[in-house]
């Protein structure tokens, strides 16, 4: 990529405005919303690797989320002392991984259900994917409740506790730390923990779109037959978009584990897996700057309706006659048919369609 | 030996069931080759319909006799509006787009339904109410009741009737043209529209019969019920061979024995290692093992790979 | 050029639908660097014959050899490696992709870059990408679109979208380039500069395979045809004595030049 002096002083802003955002959203509006700002990185992360799936290679994955959950177990069980219930002979303290070792294999396993998943179900249509995708995103949380006995795997509904925070070089995050002398609390750390992992997320998007890879998926996308008359291997690539999709999943998912210090069947539910799709979509299938705007909008919408439309309700009413959470989701439902019928291309036209504007305009001029 | 024959009865039952929403999956994939992923949700709001007006005509001192055909006629109506407004806002306008975009308006159709219907009906279990004795039979060793009866009987004559819609009037014919080939019936002069619409308006009158039928049976209704329903009629409907709608009958039945085979005799199987609570796992693996095995179904013809 | 062995040929192709015999017992042979025409009335068969060798459909029965290996059952990737190109009756192109992207497509089979390469960007892949871009810029000017090359396909005209189509069907270096009814919807001007390419494309080596309504182009271009009528060859040989011949008189009912636009079904 290169820059001209503009977009390279305007990239420059952009990165000191994001390392100062935990700290002006503390003195704004409280340490609270950091933590809130925490968890929309997460969203947007499992958001772009969504879009790999949805937006890039046009495969409806409707149980993303249990892929999540696949990389937030991983780590929750090998970075908490958990695995000593199960187990008190081989593990008497729990298995204590480090972080670092757990993530890419958090990547792997939730890569390898991935493969498991799409490989009966590639070779047929489309919605034969987003069907069983959907039943296999209730299926993992059937698991989760039960695998609590009569080995106690996954504690059942109760969820899994006291998982090792992360550490960077053997800094925990979890704990408020000095750095050059500024005070950093945990929500500040795993910020910028998740800012790297979301701008890594995103190069990696970046990089395989613009690939020979990323041009075969759009092609599936496009037209699946003439995409294979082109010597393209759609079974092949399909399964590599989706395995892909998985272990951003699951490397997102870890990192959930890893800042809550928690996990739970509930946290992975349909409507989670809603939640992303909606974020994909809104922000326009395969843009990645359409993500990000969708992931930011939607991981805040919770929030803004919580602090909004109940006490507006209360004002209103006197009592809180819609409950936040069913709003949320008409409000996803809803979102997902407006754009489907009226803005397919999402709320930010793509890279292609305004690089063509822009060639429009240039051939006018001459 | 009592067991197994109460696990069949059981699965039959829940099966008719299955293979009424089944059929309506089958119905409209058969004709747009798509699934109709809110038809789940048209079967919960079904139940919750049929539960509102029966409890209201009982309130008003009807008596059940009259109270509940009149609860079902008015939920078949409810749901026959539903089914046709789906099409309108779902299908219709998409019927050119990509594959993904009906997919995606569906999927919003029926969390806004889901949602509704919690605004509406509350998060809390909704019991049906006890009308008739609902006598329990020996049979052979096994129960079986007067509702379970009631059930298996009427989804076998409802099936029955369906069958004779399809292959013996104007409308079947119109329907079985527009399957094969929507162009070539648009040629000979019927209109698509309406046949699509009202495939998908007695796709949903069936589902609401389904609703009430499930929540009778169950003794409960809830605004999440359709979700897992719906997903079972689609592994029915696959099962049996989708887009045929003998299979979605027959996938229908299966998948019901299946289940409840499955859920009293896995912990056996697994030396305890699995309960009855993996009930609800059946459907996936059969679904997956479908696909891999057999992904035209039982008694369907090959459509692996048609675009 | 060894024009001994044939570049393809079909030995008893059979394929039904239902009860609906679209081909039946057809052979046939190309040979090397001639541009074959493939004829009939609609719904003859033509291209059903078309979608089995490149893979779309599955013969019932009989095989095809295509440069020295044989063919029986194949997804339509294999064949395409093997050097079969094609284009589609009812243009089957990546419809918001740019043309450039469109034809970069066609070079998937030649080039090797995965993710890893994707991921690191490193010398190979870009060097790789690089003559990715080139060569499609090259086919981009080669049929005569050079200028709309970060265009939408979709917002290509026709007749571009007929070349665009070609180019990216070329940028998988074919042995077969196989195309169906590239000239329909074309006006005079059209069909003969798309008549030019096709005489240009054959003397780079490029063996072609041509489905077409236009019988005048045909006539004027091909080597040899075949006629299909009702699944079944009722005819080959060079164009003036298939021309003569009263299997294809009768075939066409006396239809001496057929719409060039008329669509065909399935069939």
């Amino acid at each position: 990529m290169k820059f001209n002096s503009k977009s390279k002083s305007l990239l420059a802003a952009l990165a000191i405005a994001l390392l100062l955002l935990p700290f002006v959203t503390e003195a704004l509006l409280g340490r609270g919303w950091v933590r809130i700002v925490d968890f929309a990185m997460l969203y947007i992360m499992l958001a772009l690797g969504l879009n790999i799936v949805v937006g890039l290679a046009g495969l409806l994955d409707l149980g993303y989320i249990a892929f999540f959950a696949v990389g937030a177990y991983c780590y929750a069980l090998t970075g908490s002392p958990h695995l000593a219930l199960a187990f008190p002979m081989a593990f008497p303290d729990g298995v204590h991984l480090s972080f670092w070792i757990v993530l890419p294999l958090a990547a792997l396993v939730a890569g390898g259900f991935g493969v498991l998943l799409g490989a009966p179900t590639l070779r047929l249509r489309g919605d034969y994917l987003a069907i069983v995708t959907l039943g296999f995103g209730e299926i993992i949380r059937i698991f989760l409740n039960n695998l609590n006995a009569p080995i106690n795997l996954t504690n059942g509904p109760q969820g899994i506790g006291r998982i090792d925070p992360v550490s960077v070089a053997s800094v925990p995050l979890n704990i408020t730390q000095n750095i050059f002398g500024i005070a950093l609390p945990s929500v500040h750390l795993y910020f910028y923990l998740f800012l790297a992992c979301t701008v890594l997320v995103i190069l990696v998007s970046q990089r395989l779109e613009r690939s020979r890879i990323g041009r075969a998926w759009m092609a599936i996308r496009e037209d699946e037959i003439a995409a294979g008359a082109m010597g393209i291997n759609t079974r092949n690539l399909k399964l590599l978009a989706f395995a892909m999709g998985a272990m951003f999943g699951g490397a997102s998912g870890a990192l959930f584990a890893g800042f809550q210090g928690f996990v739970s069947p509930e946290s992975f539910s349909l409507m989670e897996s809603i939640m992303v799709l909606c974020m994909v979509v809104l922000g326009g299938m395969g843009n990645i700057a359409g993500v990000i705007l969708g992931g930011v909008l939607l991981a805040v919408l919770p929030e803004v309706l919580r602090h909004g439309v109940v006490p507006l309700q209360q004002a209103l009413f006197g009592k809180t006659v819609v409950d936040p959470e069913s709003l949320r989701m008409l409000l996803f439902g809803g979102a997902l048919i407006v754009m489907m019928l009226y803005r397919p291309a999402g709320l930010l036209p793509s890279r292609v369609r305004r690089r063509e504007l822009d060639t429009d305009e240039a051939a006018e001029k001459v | 030996m009592e067991i197994l024959l109460q696990q069949i009865i059981n699965g039959l039952v829940q099966g008719s069931v299955y293979a009424l929403v089944a059929l309506g999956y089958t119905m409209v994939y058969g004709i747009l080759g798509l699934i109709n992923f809110a038809h789940g949700e048209v079967v919960m709001i079904g139940a919750m319909l049929a539960l509102s007006a029966l409890t209201a005509l009982l309130g008003l001192g009807a008596p059940p006799a009259l109270a509940l055909p009149l609860s079902l006629v008015l939920a078949m109506a409810g749901c026959m509006a539903l089914g046709y407004g789906i099409e309108r806002i779902a299908y219709r306008p998409l019927r050119h787009a990509p594959r993904l975009a009906p997919l995606i308006t569906a999927i919003g159709l029926s969390i806004v339904l889901q949602n509704l219907a919690m605004m509406i009906w509350g998060r809390e279990y909704h019991s049906f109410p006890q009308l008739i004795a609902n006598t329990p039979h020996n049979f052979g060793g096994a129960i079986i009741n007067d509702i379970q009866i009631i059930i298996f009987v009427m989804a076998l004559a409802i099936m029955a009737g369906l069958m004779v819609v399809v292959h013996r009037t104007r409308l079947g014919r119109a329907m079985r043209a527009v399957a094969e080939n929507q162009h070539a019936a648009q040629l000979m002069g019927v209109d698509i529209n309406r046949v699509i619409s009202l495939t998908f308006i007695l796709g949903s009158a069936l589902a609401a019969v389904a609703g009430l039928m499930v929540s009778a049976n169950y003794g409960l209704a809830h605004y999440y019920m359709g979700f897992l329903l719906g997903l079972k009629a689609f592994t029915a409907a696959v099962l049996g061979g989708i887009g045929n709608l003998r299979g979605a009958m027959l996938g229908g039945l299966l998948l019901g024995l299946i289940e409840s085979l499955g859920a009293g005799y896995i912990g056996d199987l697994t030396g305890g290692f699995m309960g009855s609570n993996y009930q609800d796992v059946f459907a996936f693996f059969v679904l997956i093992a479908v696909l891999v095995f057999r992904p035209s179904g039982l008694l369907g013809e090959r459509i692996a790979e048609r675009a | 050029m060894n024009h001994t062995t044939p570049l393809l040929q079909l030995s008893s192709i059979c394929k039904q639908f239902g009860g609906l015999s679209a081909l039946s017992d057809v052979s046939l042979h190309i040979r090397r660097g001639e541009i074959y025409g493939l004829i009939g009335p609609n719904g003859a068969g033509k291209t059903t014959l078309f979608n089995v060798i490149t893979g779309l459909y599955q013969p019932g029965a009989g095989e095809f050899q295509f440069n020295g290996a044989r063919y029986q059952a194949c997804k339509p990737h294999v064949l395409a490696k093997a050097g079969i190109a094609r284009t589609f009756q009812n243009i089957r192109l990546f419809a918001n992709l740019t043309a450039l992207e469109n034809v970069m497509i066609g070079r998937h089979l030649r080039t090797r870059a995965g993710v890893f390469g994707a991921l690191l960007r490193n010398r190979a892949t870009r060097d790789e990408e690089r003559a990715i871009t080139g060569r499609a810029r090259e086919l981009l000017r080669y049929v005569g679109i050079e200028k709309p090359a970060q265009t939408l396909a979709k917002h290509l005209s026709y007749g571009e979208q007929r070349r665009l189509e070609i180019a990216r069907a070329l940028a998988t270096d074919p042995l077969l380039l196989a195309l169906d009814e590239p000239a329909a919807g074309m006006n005079a001007t059209e069909t003969a500069s798309l008549k030019t390419l096709l005489q240009t494309i054959r003397a780079s080596g490029i063996t072609v395979l041509l489905i077409e309504h236009d019988v005048k182009l045909i006539m004027g271009l091909c080597d040899r045809v075949a006629v299909l009528d009702y699944g079944k060859k009722i005819a080959e040989g060079v164009p003036e004595q298939v021309r003569k011949d009263p299997a294809v008189i009768a075939a066409y009912l006396g239809q001496e030049t057929p719409r060039p636009q008329a669509g065909e079904g399935q069939g």
